[in-house]
């Protein structure tokens, strides 16, 4: 009997059996496998590519097995009977939640300082909020403690954390501002014009905003320097996020158009027609696979990002005012007073909600779910709240990327490896993993397009040189500019441009003959003949 | 209703004590890692230039070296620390590697040390133009230039080596001679030709197998076991030295007048298994190392290049402008030093991987050196990678030479292709790079048993 129970106790586990292989290759950790397909000639190469295969297989293997690490699981909310689960507020759930966490969920009445604005940091411990009429406050919220708060007596219109809790950006009235984690400020970024949103693109260290004008600036905060910047040309962006699985920064603007853009191309890299009005808050969940966009036009339309397709379309209400896209999954939209929470809304077409929220007399502005736990943030007219919303965090984090729990000695070490590991803008493409792929285009292209590459810069630096040496009709003296070239450089070198400084030397020279000529009176012979004929010419 | 959220406790994530280590628990999922490609080639680019940081090769010189050029290296391959060396006035030093001393010094032969070979007990056998073999034990604590025995020869010795495990060993002079310890005068003369012979080595693990080459531009293989030569290779130029490959014993390879290094195989010597370029003048010696996957050459134009044994062109190269021409290289027998020792008068060590450390790693150092490792090898066509592994500083003469030949070569090709776009197809095939060296192979046939 032990016999026949072990077999299965093995394949539930899926090591080395035959059925766990064919399995392997469809799981979340399998990368790109050679196509069993191509007939390899080479011997070498066929054994060397079945080496690595195999190496590939036992990774997977490997990866796939230590999922039984995993420590914690997911949280869950679910209705018994004839209840929905959108019909329990929030007192409800306090009740039947453990102590730490029912203190997750609270209230901050902030009226005076205007609608806030926030955002947490990347491992959701420590929350920034910014009220639009100067406030500006970061503290950890589940200690209580305050790190700073302070009034900058300006319009606020965005706040970010940058890496890590140490740095504050936060949008004022005309320029973006460094705040540090004590309130000083540090830096004060006089480039950025009256920005209206910012995304901080962690592996890049880039600081993305776009402003009243309409203009996309990328600023490295590590080095300081400013990437680029580009002309949307579709006025002030309504909405703007980024793209976590490959860094690329959407924005929304006020002719329902979504545009996709990187640091290397100065034009929108995809523009997708999306909404009938201003599209008012995009979000995208974190494998880069599906975008909730919400417009102007009440609706809430899900894409996929990869083929740029339209899957679901919901609708809201009233016009909506924040979207966000849980580590889980979770789709959070705010309209109005309320906040509606839609659970696994984005694989399939769900036809009611997963939690809802009406926070009276008090219009939301900014939704944010916490990285790695069950809450949901909003900031609104009158102040700050944070729900409690079971499912929407990841469970397991990997301490060496993002660690809610980390020392300081861990901090500082995360800093420092991050900024080694700084990738560039460059890398940024639609497809994140195009780097080492082989370029799949025909030799003898590939050469020309370099070819032409490297004539055309060198054409434009000659060509800018060369204006100054045309030939001049006017010129008589021994100082015309060809001779002059002439004679700095060396008489014994023969290289492209002295030849042709020299033919237009000649040119010179003849035309200041034909001058001659003319002003004398005599004909002069301007007849061009083909080189073929040249000779019958004299 | 039922529910459940996340609560993490943080007695569990947090360390109790200060001193503790904190926990880091792991989550492999992709969405979690993004950026992959990305970051792992930052890594790989920021290792790569890591390692151009700190090549620093050069250990140092035994002792303070030799007053006239050292001419032959001979290491103990039983006993990692100990090597001899001989010089051109006749001097052999012996040297404990680990510390760079001397341990012994003296006046082995009148006129110059040309060959050097350690016995099976650890005892040096030396050999000279002045027609003597001399064996030395070492360990004997005053020297006073008294050999423990001395073998007579005809006429001067050019080469010497030693059986792995027999009490045997071979000498090249005019004739390739089988010596017994034991017995004064050669058991056995084992020549094809009448020519002069300028190296000679036992095989070390096919252990009968002698290679040896001549002046005549010929290597030839004999073996021990039926007292005679088996087989003759004649290439274009002549080989200077050879070395069999460890662990492949039917290989080995040889370093020839014209700067390249062939890798032949014994059963087959028509063709040679792999040509090894680069050098720019004439390669002086060659070793393998103990793994068998990379060998060290010395050469003439005062470089010593490492190459990996299945690639053709060198993997790093050595020079210093107190080194003058090399006439001896050897690898130590850990893998991680190279001896060279060179016209100068000096023995250097030089580290084998130039930016390894010899000092013991904690494991965290040591996976990230392979995880280093690792990268470097999947990103190395990465063309900014590659740049910066490829770039070494060369010798401004080395340099100048190495284009200026590359310029000949190039120049010879276009004028063999244009003869061959003019000429009738297939009257000119292409000549085999691996061939192109070989005149001809003869094979010995067996005299008569009668």
């Amino acid at each position: 009997m032990s016999a026949v129970e072990a077999p299965e106790s093995i394949s539930t586990i899926e090591v080395g059996t035959k059925n766990a292989s064919s399995d392997i290759f469809g799981s979340i950790y399998s990368r790109g496998m050679t196509n069993k397909n191509v007939k390899i000639k080479d011997r070498k190469l066929r054994a060397n590519i079945k080496r690595s295969d195999q190496k590939y297989r036992d990774a997977i293997r490997a990866a796939k097995s230590t999922e039984l690490l995993l420590q914690e699981d997911a949280g869950y909310l679910e209705a018994e009977g004839m209840e929905k689960t959108y019909k329990f507020t929030q007192d409800e759930i306090q009740k039947h939640v453990d102590v730490t966490t029912a203190h997750k969920g609270f209230q901050l009445k902030l009226e005076h300082f205007g609608p806030y604005e926030m955002d947490y940091t990347r491992n959701g411990r420590k929350l920034l909020l910014g009220g639009r009429k100067g406030h500006v406050a970061a503290f950890d919220f589940r200690e209580g403690t305050l790190d700073t708060e302070l009034h900058v007596n300006e319009t606020i219109r965005d706040v970010k954390y940058l890496h890590n809790d140490q740095y504050l950006a936060v949008a004022q009235k005309k320029y973006v501002y460094i705040y540090d984690k004590s309130g000083s400020e540090i830096h004060c970024l006089k480039k950025h014009i009256e920005v209206t949103n910012m995304e901080f693109l962690p592996y890049h260290y880039l600081l993305a905003t776009v402003g009243n004008a309409g203009w996309l600036k990328y600023q490295d905060v590590s080095t300081g320097d400013q990437v680029c910047e580009f002309r949307t040309r579709m006025g002030p962006a309504t909405s703007m996020t980024q793209n976590p699985y490959n860094a690329i920064i959407h924005l929304g603007h006020n002719n329902g158009t979504v545009s996709l853009w990187a640091p290397s191309t100065s034009t929108a890299l995809v523009r997708i027609l999306s909404h009938k009005g201003p599209v008012r808050a995009i979000a995208v969940d974190r494998g880069g696979h599906y975008m909730a966009t919400a417009g102007a036009d009440c609706q809430l339309k899900i894409w996929d990002v990869r083929m740029y397709k339209e899957v679901h379309a919901y609708y809201t209400p009233t016009p909506p005012s924040a979207l966000d896209i849980s580590d889980r999954g979770l789709l959070a939209v705010s309209w109005g007073p309320h906040v509606t929470i839609w659970k696994s809304a984005l694989q399939t077409k769900q036809k009611s909600p997963y939690m809802t929220h009406l926070s009276p007399g008090s219009i939301v502005n900014d939704v944010r779910f916490c990285p790695f736990d069950d809450v949901l943030g909003f900031g609104h007219d009158e102040g700050f709240t944070s729900l409690i919303v079971p499912g929407a965090g990841e469970p397991n984090f990997d301490a060496l990327e993002v660690n809610p729990y980390e020392t300081l000695q861990q901090r500082r070490e995360a800093e420092v490896h991050g900024l080694i590991n700084k990738l560039k803008p460059e890398m940024i493409a639609l497809d994140p993993n195009f780097i080492g792929n082989i370029d799949p285009r025909a030799p003898d292209e590939r050469k020309q397009a370099l070819v032409l590459e490297t004539t055309e810069e060198t054409d434009k630096k000659t060509s800018e040189a060369d204006a100054k040496l045309q030939p001049k009709a006017k010129m008589r003296g021994k100082n015309s500019a060809l001779r002059r070239y002439l004679r700095k450089k060396s008489k014994n070198v023969i290289d492209d441009r002295k030849l042709r400084v020299q033919a237009a030397l000649e040119k010179e020279k003849q035309m200041r003959q034909n001058n001659l000529k003319r002003r004398k009176g005599f004909p002069v012979s301007e007849r061009k003949l083909g080189p073929a004929l040249a000779r019958f010419g004299k | 209703m039922k529910v459940k959220t996340l609560s993490r406790s943080s007695d569990v994530y947090l360390p109790a004590r200060n001193s503790e280590v904190s926990r880091l628990p792991r989550n492999l999922d992709p969405e979690l890692h993004p950026f992959e490609r990305a970051r792992e080639y930052t890594r790989a680019l920021n290792a790569t230039k890591l390692e151009r940081l700190f090549a620093a090769p050069f250990v140092g010189q035994l002792g303070n070296g030799h007053i006239d050029g050292v001419y032959c290296l001979a290491k103990n391959t039983r006993q990692l620390n100990l090597a001899a060396s001989g010089s051109g006035d006749g001097v052999i030093k012996y040297w404990d590697l680990s510390s760079r001393d001397e341990i012994a010094s003296f006046t082995a032969h009148r006129g110059i040390v040309k060959g050097l070979a350690v016995t099976v007990e650890g005892n040096l056998l030396s050999c000279g133009m002045d027609n003597t073999v001399k064996l030395w034990d070492i360990t004997k604590k005053d020297q006073s230039d008294s050999p423990a025995k001395t073998f007579l020869g005809s006429s001067g010795f050019t080469g010497i080596d030693h059986h792995r495990s027999n009490p045997v060993f071979v000498t090249s002079s005019n004739a390739v001679q089988l010596w017994d310890e034991n017995r004064s005068k050669p058991t056995a003369n084992l020549s094809w030709g009448a020519d002069n012979v300028n190296t000679v080595k036992f095989n070390q693990t096919e252990q009968s197998i002698i290679a040896s080459a001549g002046s005549d531009r010929s290597i030839v293989i004999h073996d021990m076991r039926s007292n005679a030569p088996v087989q003759k290779l004649v290439t274009l130029m002549r080989t200077n030295a050879m070395c069999w490959n460890p662990i492949e014993a039917f290989n080995f390879a040889a370093a020839n007048e014209d700067h390249k290094i062939y890798l032949y195989d014994m059963r087959n010597l028509t063709r040679s298994l792999n040509v090894y370029k680069d050098h720019v003048s004439a390669v002086m010696d060659v070793d393998f190392s103990p793994t068998g996957q990379e060998l060290v050459t010395g050469s003439y134009d005062r470089t010593i290049r490492i190459y990996r044994v299945n690639e053709g062109h060198s993997r790093d190269i050595y020079h210093t402008k107190r080194m003058q021409r090399i006439f001896c290289v050897r690898f130590t027998m850990d893998t991680q030093y190279i001896m060279s020792g060179s016209d100068d008068g000096n023995v250097r060590l030089w580290r084998a991987n130039a930016a390894a450390r010899s000092n013991i790693k904690s494991a965290r150092e040591r996976s990230k050196l392979e995880y280093d490792a690792a990268l470097k090898e999947r990103y190395k066509n990465m063309p900014e990678i590659r740049r910066i592994s490829r770039h070494r500083h060369l010798p401004k003469p080395i340099k100048v030479a190495s284009e200026t030949k590359k310029i000949e070569l190039a120049s010879i090709k276009r004028k063999e292709d244009n003869m061959r776009r003019r000429s009738k197809k297939g009257t000119m095939p292409y000549p085999r790079e691996r061939e192109k060296q070989i005149i001809g192979v003869a094979i010995k046939q067996a005299e008569n048993k009668d």
